[in-house]
């Protein structure tokens, strides 16, 4: 079984979507040129999802990507909820107050986020409502709450961020006259999900990071070389500070079944996440939901599988870690991936090729022989593989596509091999998790013009 | 290390040259960089003054100074041989497509290989031979025709079969060959040294050189050059000889009145690697695999191989001007292609270490043929540029030529293909020569097949008629800028097919050129022929008629309204255009020529008609629209437009009337066709062009009127015999060698330009006889087609080349004219040709090695001038002996 390039192209291509920032009078006078986006699923279906949304009452852009486990669920509800926490918790009194006195009254509200969303990306009508009042008694506490300092991100984002949490947890324990809605709030809160979440205000660069999603900055080097700088830490046995957190919240007797075989009780690989009630609720919480919810859950051998060695819960948290960046003019983009990138490529290999697919071919180093030895083979060797490379190039829109496509594609000299690509792609439902995980990829383009001249006015 | 590697390839031994500047060079050589006082101070006068020290340069001052003109200063902006010439491949070849070319090559092959012994430079003259492969049949055609007209030069060349090719070469894989063409004389030389023993044999015999001298402009007054303005002072002069190169568009552009040069530089990229193991013989042939666009020669133990890629880097579009080529950046990616190709001919070369890869600037012209002559608004003013890669191959027999047109006002051989003044000003924008050359560039390795044409730098001039042609179905050739219709494709045809149509053999358009032809001999056809140049000539009193009759060799003073066929000859008599010319008044002519005529002939009569303001000599081609009516049923036409009787007995043929048609007053009607069809040219002033056109359209309907193009066109003249000035006719060529004695009136009563050359050959004889060949024994639909330059055999004796050929469908025959000349048998000196000589011999016509038996004829077949005659008829009068 063989793909053509189109067969392959086809399937690349089908989750891609850009976004350009608009111009007015021909200038963008935002930092962010704009961004693309994609996901290749290797789960029936994709456990991942993506959001990206500009902030209307307050400046801004956020995006996200969200790394499902055990269902999709909960990715799914922190892509449709997050951003709205995260706006409301930077609104100002005024407009919290506005809004409150807008829905009172039954007026039409002020528009919060504007979506940028490919067509695969859906939200649940039916949730719509239960999520709206879950908000609405948000902002409410917020109002209520008036500290009448201005709104710091990063509190905003870790507020956003638990406050969404608690929320998943809540209605879940409430539970919901409706059977459908009844049974997919516990759906969201059994299922757990990663978040990665940039938020972009001229030179802001806030990354809340919560699991093993990952951001990571693309910086162009004087040399016109490409290099990666970290945004985000990933929580997970690799990561020794975050082994240690874990130990810390819990008794010495436990620190030995804490982490074991590098998951969290054995079980779960990132340390941090959205939903996975079953790591934070207590035994007794946990049975009672089961008993008193609906069959499918009774009957899901998942959900009623207490973790071993569970005695002093909550084991998980979905606050995140906020690293904030101010934006330099060779800061040239960032990068939000799902771990079924970072799996398959490392960081500055991902820099690399994003680098010189945004800035063109033409600035690929040119070649000089110089003083060393060099056959005719070496250097036909050589340029055959620049060529491939660029042709490679050409074939995409879109950044995160085309870095997808090097994930997947690459051989072992770092060339997008057809053949490879092929296979990987047409591998059997079944057997596609085995060899990759779902990607999901945003490439957020600056715009090094505006940015300079932000620097400048400091 | 590039300086380093400058001196390695260019290797330059510096020997007994002139005093005066071997000094300094010898200096400059320890201390590369720095500037040197200058020793010598720069004459205030010569004779002639020679921009640019390389090949071109070099050369032209060896032969001026040979010929015996000895004030010549050569002045060079940076150091002798330094740019394009010293990175030069270094490969000369004979193997060219265009004769004039071909005799250049051949001649510097000659003048290199004695060039050591004459100057004691070592020149690293290398008699290697060359290989062309061909990957593709169509390949091996293109290289059988060059072969051809090589062995009639008497240049030893011969088709080779793969296997051969390996025997001559060992690192070729000849897997994917169908044969190649070897050029046993072929040679490598150090191009940088060439030039320098050229300029040790000029300085030698006393021309002055002066390196690091950098020529501002040149002063031109009246139309003449008067000096040179230097950054080290001023030299008055006569003749001053711009040789720089890429820079001579510059250059030319550089003064008050510009020259127009019109070339353009590219990047150009070859390869150099270290010895192989065991060192290659440097007499192993040179390759070039014109499909693999490559070329591959031996160099010091290793490779040299560079290319002509597809997608070519025109530089210095801005003009930057430079005191030498500096190494500009090499470029692997871009070089890529190339080196597949190179590894796919020579596989074995994998393991090979690069030493270095050089870019090398070339110059490019608009047409892939180079510059040389004098210019057309400056006397005085010469110009030798433009070499399209090929300088070393052409420098020696280009320089000679040049030398020969300063001394002797005209150049040994005809040379018009390489005429500066083919060129107009319109070729001149940069952005035209941009996007040419990097059509040109490629083209160089392309397969040329018959009647290809240029795509870029299109739709300049065109006819007001244009577009309502082209939604006709009308397709395209173009001739000195101005678009021109080849034919016109019916509805319904594979449009995509034809345009794609690359063949030696017969072409697509072989049935649809047949069925215009048909029309023009049974109906009419209009085709547009605004292209063609048209100068008005007038005076307040008799200088017009005077001059013009010095100047053409007909008689002019004709009564009013009459048209006169005529050459404009120069004193040996040979053709400078061919034109006809109608008598509008007493006092007013107006003339036709030739399209790529313009410049040439405008600047001819320029020179030539007295200095007086009361004669006006005007350029009018923009102003009318020419529109040819060909056919029978021409005559009904006009009369139905004009309400005026057009038969002959009112309007007989070569006459010319100003009269209406249609609505629209004024127009110039000649009965006139260039075709031998009976049929009008109808002069339009062009903003009555579409109206005129609609109204014959529309009365043409009933007569059953078509359009047609210039295939249709070519087809008619060459079977009736008409000689084309430019294809069959140049200034070599008189009207007693080509059947036209009935054009010259030798007894007019007064003295015309080239009468006494023409009175010569009426008593003496032609050594040269222009002659109508009728192919016998040739299949149209399986044999190779014959274009032109195909050598012609009398009784298997070598006796000439043809200069055009066509399908005549009317004959159902090719036709084929060209020049026969008689060469002594044993000492092969040129014999008078006699009628008798033609008519006597039995001819053979040699089609990329193939030959074809040929009936000869001196008169065209009297039986097309009749309408309507039965086809076997026809066929019997054909084989009359007249």
């Amino acid at each position: 079984f063989y793909l053509t390039p189109s067969q392959v192209n086809s399937i690349l291509k089908a989750n891609e979507y850009s976004f350009k920032v608009p111009e007015f009078d021909g200038k963008n006078v935002s930092s962010v040129l704009g961004f693309d986006s994609n996901q290749l699923p290797a789960n029936a279906p994709i456990e991942d999802r993506r959001s990206a949304a500009t902030c209307l009452q307050t400046r801004g852009m956020l995006l996200g990507v969200f790394d499902g486990h055990a269902g999709c669920a909960c990715a799914q509800a922190v892509s449709e909820r997050l951003f709205y926490y995260i706006a409301v918790s930077l609104l100002p009194h005024e407009t919290l107050l506005e809004i409150e006195n807008a829905v009172e009254s039954g007026r039409a509200l002020l528009p919060i986020l504007q979506w940028h969303k490919h067509p695969n990306d859906y939200f649940s009508k039916e949730a719509s409502k239960l999520y709206f009042n879950s908000l609405r008694t948000y902002w409410q506490e917020l109002i209520d709450l008036n500290s009448g300092e201005t709104t710091d991100v990063r509190e905003a984002l870790i507020n956003a961020f638990k406050r969404l949490d608690n929320d998943i947890s809540l209605e879940a324990q409430v539970g919901d006259p409706n059977s459908f809605l009844n049974y997919l709030v516990l759906r969201v809160a059994f299922s757990g999900a990663t978040a990665c979440v940039a938020h972009v205000d001229g030179i802001d660069l806030h990354i809340a990071n919560t699991g093993d999603s990952r951001a990571m900055l693309g910086v162009q080097e004087e040399d016109g070389s490409w290099s990666a700088v970290n945004l985000s830490y990933d929580h997970n046995a690799q990561n020794e500070r975050e082994v240690e957190r874990v130990k810390m919240e819990h008794p010495k007797s436990e620190e030995k079944s804490l982490v074991k075989q590098d998951r969290l009780l054995g079980l779960l690989m990132p340390f941090r996440a959205f939903g996975d009630v079953k790591f934070k609720w207590s035994i007794e919480l946990q049975k009672r939901v089961v008993e008193s919810g609906p069959d499918q859950l009774n009957d899901n051998e998942y959900t009623k599988f207490i973790p071993p060695n569970y005695y002093t819960p909550p084991y998980l948290t979905a606050e995140p870690e906020v690293i904030h960046h101010k934006l330099r003019p060779q800061d040239k983009f960032l990068v939000l991936a799902t771990d079924g990138l970072w799996e398959t490529m490392h960081r500055q290999d991902v820099a690399r090729i994003v680098g010189e697919y945004l800035t063109g071919v033409h600035h690929q180093q040119p070649i000089a022989v110089g003083g060393y030895k060099v056959t005719l083979g070496q250097m036909h060797g050589l340029l055959t593989e620049r060529r491939a490379r660029i042709s490679s190039v050409f074939e995409d829109q879109n950044a995160a596509t085309h870095l997808i496509r090097h994930a997947v594609g690459n051989n072992e000299f770092g060339t997008v091999d057809h053949e490879r690509l092929s296979k990987m792609l047409s591998l059997p439902e079944e057997l596609a998790r085995m060899y990759r995980d779902d990607i999901t990829i945003i490439v957020v383009q600056f715009n090094s013009h505006v940015i300079g001249a932000y620097q400048n006015e400091e | 290390a590039a300086r380093m590697f400058l001196r390695l390839l260019s290797d330059i031994q510096w020997r007994a040259a002139h005093p005066k500047w071997r000094r300094m060079t010898s200096s400059q050589r320890s201390t590369s960089t720095t500037a040197e006082p200058h020793p010598v101070s720069l004459p205030a006068q010569a004779q002639v003054v020679i921009c640019g020290g390389g090949i071109m340069g070099t050369s032209v001052a060896y032969h001026l100074s040979k010929m015996g003109w000895k004030d010549i200063v050569l002045l060079e902006q940076g150091r002798l041989a330094a740019g394009t010439t010293r990175f030069c491949a270094g490969i000369v070849s004979t193997a060219r497509p265009v004769s004039i070319e071909l005799k250049m090559a051949h001649y510097s092959n000659k003048l290199y290989q004695q060039l050591e012994q004459e100057t004691g430079v070592q020149t690293g003259y290398m008699k290697t031979g060359s290989i062309s492969l061909a990957q593709t049949q169509d390949r091996l055609i293109s290289l059988k025709r060059i072969a051809s007209s090589l062995n009639v030069m008497g240049i030893p060349c011969e088709i080779i079969s793969p296997k051969k090719v390996l025997q001559l070469h060992p690192l070729i894989n000849i897997h994917d060959l169908v044969g190649a063409m070897y050029v046993p004389e072929d040679a490598l030389v150090s191009s940088a040294n060439v030039s320098l023993a050229l300029a040790t044999a000029a300085s030698r015999n006393g021309v002055q050189i002066h390196e690091r001298t950098c020529v501002s402009h040149v002063t031109i007054q009246k139309g003449r050059v008067t000096g040179v303005e230097t950054d080290r002072g001023r030299i008055q002069c006569e003749y001053f000889v711009n040789c720089a190169g890429q820079w001579a568009y510059e250059l030319g552009h550089s003064g008050e009145q510009p020259v127009h040069i019109p070339l353009h530089a590219c990047e150009h990229f070859y390869l150099l690697t270290h010895p192989l193991k065991e060192p290659l013989s440097s007499s192993l042939p040179t390759i070039v695999d014109p499909d693999g666009r490559i070329y591959i020669r031996n160099w010091q133990g290793g490779i040299l191989s560079g290319g002509f890629e597809k997608n070519p880097k025109p530089l210095f579009t801005e003009g930057r001007n430079q005191l030498e080529i500096q190494n500009l950046q090499e470029d692997w990616d871009h070089f890529g292609p190339l080196l597949g190709a190179l590894l796919r001919r020579m596989p074995g070369l994998e393991a090979l270490q690069i030493m270095q890869l050089v870019n090398c600037p070339e110059s490019f012209t608009p047409d892939m043929r180079c510059i040389m002559g004098e210019s057309p608004t400056a006397r005085g003013y010469f110009v030798l540029a433009g070499m399209n890669s090929a300088g070393i191959s052409y420098g020696g027999g280009a320089g000679k030529y040049l030398a020969e047109w300063i001394v002797n006002g005209y150049p040994s051989e005809n040379v018009w293909p390489l005429d500066l003044k083919r060129f107009g000003t319109l070729q001149s924008s940069r952005t035209f020569l941009r996007h040419r050359v990097m059509e040109v560039m490629p083209l160089m390795c392309d397969l040329k097949v018959p009647r290809w044409d240029f795509q870029t730098g299109r739709q300049l001039r065109t006819s007001p008629l244009y577009d309502r042609l082209d939604a006709q179905g009308a397709r395209w050739m173009e001739k000195h800028g101005f678009e021109r219709v080849k034919y016109f494709v019916p509805p319904g045809s594979d449009l995509l097919d034809l345009d794609h149509s690359k063949t030696f053999y017969k072409p697509d358009w072989f049935d649809i050129v047949g069925s215009e032809v048909k029309c023009c001999k049974e109906a009419v056809c209009v085709i547009d022929m605004s292209s063609f140049t048209k100068f008005e000539i007038s005076s307040t009193g008799d200088q017009a008629l005077e001059s013009l009759q010095y100047l053409f060799s007909n008689d002019l003073d004709v009564p009013v309204g009459h048209v006169v066929h005529t050459g404009m000859l120069n004193e040996k008599g040979g053709y400078e255009n061919d034109c006809s010319i109608a008598r509008l008044s007493k006092r007013s002519f107006f003339m036709i020529s030739p399209t790529d005529q313009q410049v040439h002939c405008w600047t001819w009569l320029k020179n030539r008609l007295p200095d007086d303001s009361n004669l006006v000599l005007e350029d009018v081609t923009w102003k009318y629209t020419a529109l040819n009516l060909i056919g029978p049923r021409a005559v009904d036409v006009l009369s139905e437009l004009s309400y005026a009787p057009m038969t002959a007995e009112h309007f007989p043929s070569l006459f010319c009337k100003e009269m209406s048609v249609g609505y629209a007053n004024g127009i110039r009607v000649m009965s006139i066709t260039h075709t031998g069809e009976p049929g009008f040219v109808l002069y339009i002033p062009i903003e009555y062009a579409l109206h005129v056109y609609n109204e014959v359209m529309n009365m043409g309907q009933k007569y059953g009127i078509r359009n047609a193009g210039y295939y249709a066109l070519r087809s008619l003249r060459i079977e009736k015999f008409f000689a084309f000035w430019g294809q069959d006719l140049d200034a070599f060529t008189t009207p007693m060698e080509c059947g036209r004695e009935f054009q010259v009136k030798l007894d007019k009563g007064m003295e015309f330009l080239g009468q006494e050359a023409l009175w010569e050959q009426k008593q003496n004889g032609v050594y040269k006889r222009f002659t109508m060949f009728i192919l016998e024994d040739h299949d149209t639909d399986m044999d190779l087609w014959p274009w032109w330059g195909e050598p012609i055999f009398r009784n298997g004796r070598y006796v000439g080349k043809t200069t055009s050929s066509a399908y005549s469908y009317t004959l159902e025959r090719h036709v084929c004219l060209g020049f026969v000349h008689h060469f002594d048998e044993k000492t092969g000196e040129e014999l008078v040709v006699t009628t008798d000589f033609i008519n006597q011999g039995e001819y053979e016509i040699d089609i990329a090695g193939q030959r074809f038996q040929a009936k000869a004829k001196l008169y065209p077949f009297s039986s097309l001038f009749t309408q309507r005659r039965r086809k076997d008829e026809v066929e019997l009068s054909g084989y009359q002996r007249e």
